[in-house]
């Protein structure tokens, strides 16, 4: 494709976007996905070893114990986010690390972290939830709908 | 075998996220807050516990689980209490997770500072 003189400025604009959008590399889609199966599949297993470890400290069920695990998942994201690692972490594990309970935490903390300068109420406060916000929000929805739905149809029953 | 099986359970659910965010113009908020959706729906349908009892952290560390958290909380005090119950029932279950991650962002801003 070429750019011929005399075409308009928009044409030239609109042939050279088709031109740019050809050559561009897409995203390394393979590498991604691999990435990220194995690096989800890993955060995966190691919640499993803090289940079992905190099924044999605390002398509870392997269900109870999914509760703490949550918890020293969400303090690890948090803390590594605190220190910086999480960002160079997840730029080569994607969504390996933004689907676990760790990039929920992940986007709280790094939120919180970045409008701490807007101060303690209207920064750390008021923004914490910026991004994981929609989670909560779409979860409740669906959690208010499924729950009367579900009420409905045992009242018809 | 549980460790194999978390991993592969949890593994898949990143990489269908990972394969529609590269594949999509879905931004991670959106593709978060579909599997949330997901799972909530799955809930309801009585499927994802079993996921969780097949493949353990596999299932209950993805976000998904979130979701089905709140259902399930919803479900639970809709039996003891009729239809109110979907509404103080809601947060029973996912509790630890939202404290949790309320108290350690928290933390987190306070003591540390962004970089770059």
């Amino acid at each position: 494709m070429t750019i011929r003189e005399g075409t308009s400025q928009t044409t030239q604009q609109s042939l050279y976007r088709r031109m740019v959008l050809k050559a561009e590399p897409g995203p390394p889609r393979l590498r991604n996905a691999v990435m990220a199966f194995v690096s989800g599949g890993l955060v995966c297993m190691v919640g499993e070893g803090i289940t079992d470890f905190w099924e044999r400290v605390l002398r509870i069920s392997h269900k109870q114990a999914a509760d703490p695990t949550v918890a020293t998942l969400i303090f690890l994201a948090s803390l590594l986010t605190g220190l910086g690692y999480f960002d160079k972490l997840a730029r080569y594990a994607g969504a390996g690390l933004a689907v676990p309970v760790t990039g929920f935490a992940n986007a709280m903390t790094a939120s919180a972290m970045e409008f701490k300068r807007e101060g303690l109420i209207f920064g750390i406060g008021g923004r914490m939830f910026q991004l994981a916000g929609a989670v909560i929000v779409y979860g409740v929805v669906t959690a208010f709908l499924v729950g009367i739905i579900t009420g409905i149809v045992r009242l018809v029953r | 075998m549980m460790y194999l099986k978390a991993f592969l359970v949890g593994g898949l659910i990143c990489l269908i996220a990972q394969v529609i965010l590269d594949n999509t113009k879905l931004s991670p908020g959106h593709v978060l807050s579909g599997l949330t959706v997901a799972g909530g729906v799955l809930g309801g349908l009585g499927l994802y516990d079993k996921l969780v009892e097949f493949a353990g952290a596999g299932a209950s560390v993805p976000i998904a689980s979130f979701g089905n958290s709140l259902v399930k909380g919803a479900l639970q005090e809709l039996d003891q209490n009729g239809l109110v119950g979907v509404l103080t029932g809601m947060f029973e279950v996912t509790s630890t997770g939202i404290a949790a991650a309320i108290v350690f962002a928290f933390l987190a801003a306070v003591t540390f500072n962004p970089k770059s």
